[in-house]
């Protein structure tokens, strides 16, 4: 595990390493424009966050990136090739996983289902062998409920793991939705608000479990918050957007010290 | 007090994902299946066989198969007695064709077109949602009724413009047409419906179950895990409307003998919805219970005028027959609008926790 701890810290530092990259990307609906013209990188390993004032597009940014918005200038390129329209399936199968803003659970399923739900793409056997759930079938059953109960572990929610989603807390509903986006196994994970309207210890649960996923398994996370204090502790790299435009990026040294991010959080005498 | 799982530990996660993980369910499952497969075939009369357990299977099937669309992978469809009659229809057409084809296999494949057909009508379902949805569906029930009622060439040309069954044999013995005997068709539509209904739990509880309940739960979410929206909602239809059509040919081949247009109208449609709203939504042993308080009570309620050896006209009797379902399915969805199948479910939860009503 120390290995890959050094690994990871050695691997967010260099450049090189591209897992995604946003070029000049402008998105506008009808007249509205959500993005103009931003363009920055993810690195492999790495905890990216993206920040801004509300309406500053940065969850259109994330709906770009997993093929919910097709821009209509720029490109994005993951893992070396340019992505053109793509579909949100498509990116999920590619190793993009998310979570929302306002979680986005499966109501009427259990906690495991719910994560179970994130093996969809694991899992391959057809309707023949489903209906008859003997072999082949169970056996992918069990091998993915196998890694569903490390994410629930490693998650500390198996005391709810048959509850139905829809009766939980929020503060678990949020976990539960990070399981199910763990089980995809991503290369990136992109949270959106990942901490919103939680506790002060539910926020620190939830930080613990980001830290650990990205030195851990050595996933790659682009995350949205608006808790300061918790960005500039967890993330390497910040980019600032505000009315749809990139104003800063940085380490969050250079990010907080940035006289147009101060500008664009505290307003500015005109 | 006798429904508890205190001391049933599972070891192994094949255990735990067992359909009945509770022993007490199994051995209630295993009493239900004992009751229908040998005590009432040995006991039921024939009144009993053909009026009420051959029709009660029929429908619960069908509810199965509407269920599946509608409580699990949330399209609602308002085509289902035309789903059923295309297989019945098909059923007819292939029977005529292939007389010497074992009429089992040919009921099983009848669905099989009633589940093109469905795919076809589950295609606007790719743009249009809920209540919206429904009314397309609509188009299917009305386009095919009029399929079965001005193609001549379905019913063979017919001039009563009806399909009567001819007869079939199983094993010597007749299952279809008017020589078979009430036993013999119960016994078969017994069997096809629970072994289909097992294997749509199956189905239900693996990767294809859990990607239609993630399109009706989240369909944004459900295409983010990587789920493609046109695939698993037309497989939902296509699965659902084999049920259906399954349920239609027997219908016709092992209950009633003959149909005509009528026989798989609109009403026939609300029908089974009714069935599947008051058993439960999501739920397969909704699907029996809805079936059994929709068909077998007023069947009951009919008769107990005559059993208390009351004199009453029989449009009296109907009269209160409707009165009285009618004051239940209101009160049953005040009580629990989710159905049957979770007051049933409520039952559970409170005898495991007896006598502390509040533990969990």
């Amino acid at each position: 595990m120390t290995a890959s701890i050094a690994k990871a810290d050695q691997v967010g530092a260099e450049p090189a390493s591209l897992l995604l990259d946003a070029n000049n990307v402008s998105l506008s609906f009808g007249g509205v424009k959500a993005i103009t013209d931003i363009s920055f990188d993810i690195h492999k390993g790495e905890i990216r966050a993206l920040i801004g004032p509300n309406g500053a597009g940065k969850t259109s940014m994330l709906n770009v990136i997993n093929g919910f918005y097709h821009p209509q200038e720029g490109t994005i390129t993951y893992k070396g090739k340019v992505r053109r329209r793509m579909k949100p399936y498509q990116a999920a199968s590619s190793g993009i996983a998310r979570t929302f803003q306002n979680v986005a659970l499966f109501k009427g399923m259990s906690t495991l289902d719910n994560v179970m739900s994130g093996r969809s793409l694991k899992m391959r056997k057809g309707l023949f062998w489903q209906m008859l759930h003997v072999g082949p079938a169970r056996a992918e059953e069990i091998a993915n409920r196998k890694k569903v109960e490390e994410i629930i572990d490693f998650l500390e929610i198996a005391h709810i793991r048959k509850q139905p989603v829809g009766k939980l807390p929020y503060g678990l509903q949020k976990r539960v939705e990070l399981g199910r986006a763990m089980a995809m196994e991503p290369e990136l994970l992109l949270l959106d608000e990942p901490m919103a309207g939680m506790n002060l210890e539910e926020k620190e649960d939830m930080s613990r479990f980001i830290i650990d996923l990205n030195k851990e398994f050595g996933t790659t996370i682009a995350l949205i918050e608006h808790d300061m204090g918790v960005v500039m502790d967890l993330a390497d790299r910040v980019v600032v957007l505000d009315y749809g435009k990139k104003i800063a990026d940085g380490t969050p040294a250079v990010v907080q010290a940035d006289q147009a991010v101060i500008d664009a959080y505290l307003g500015v005498a005109h | 007090m006798f429904y508890r799982e205190a001391g049933q530990f599972k070891t192994s996660y094949s255990a735990d994902q067992a359909l009945l993980p509770i022993k007490q369910d199994r051995i209630g499952l295993a009493l239900i299946l004992v009751t229908a497969f040998v005590l009432i075939p040995m006991f039921g009369t024939s009144f009993f066989l053909s009026s009420i357990m051959i029709p009660f299977l029929v429908f619960a099937l069908a509810a199965v198969g509407l269920n599946i669309l509608t409580g699990f992978a949330g399209q609602l469809s308002l085509g289902t007695g035309a789903f059923m009659g295309v297989g019945a229809y098909s059923c007819y057409k292939l029977t005529t064709y292939f007389p010497d084809v074992n009429i089992i296999i040919l009921i099983m494949a009848s669905g099989i077109f009633s589940a093109l057909i469905g795919v076809v009508f589950g295609l606007p379902s790719l743009r249009i949602k809920g209540l919206y949805l429904a009314i397309t569906t609509l188009a299917a029930q009305f386009f095919l009724e009029w399929c079965f009622n001005r193609i001549g060439w379905l019913y063979n040309d017919n001039p009563s413009g009806a399909i009567e069954v001819p007869q079939r044999l199983l094993f010597g013995v007749p299952i279809t047409g008017p020589e078979a005997i009430p036993e013999v068709r119960y016994l078969v539509i017994l069997t096809i419906v629970a072994v289909m209904t097992l294997l749509a739990a199956n189905v239900l509880r693996g990767r294809i179950g859990r990607s239609w309940m993630m399109i009706r739960d989240m369909d944004i979410a459900a295409e983010l895990m990587g789920i493609r929206p046109l695939r698993a909602k037309l497989s939902a239809f296509a699965f659902s409307s084999y049920y259906c059509g399954v349920a239609g040919a027997l219908m016709v081949f092992c209950w009633i003998g003959s149909a005509e247009v009528e026989t798989f109208d609109i009403n026939h449609s609300f029908l089974i919805l009714f069935m599947v709203i008051i058993g439960g939504l999501g739920s397969l042993t909704g699907c029996f219970m809805g079936a059994a308080f929709i068909w077998v009570l007023p069947v009951l309620i009919r008769s107990v005028p005559s059993a208390l050896g009351i004199d009453m006209l029989a449009a009296t009797t109907e009269h209160i027959n409707n009165i009285v379902i009618g004051c239940l399915i209101i009160f049953f969805l005040i009580v629990e609008p989710h159905g049957l199948a979770r007051l049933w479910q409520i039952g559970k939860e409170k005898l495991r926790n007896w006598p502390y009503p509040y533990a969990n």
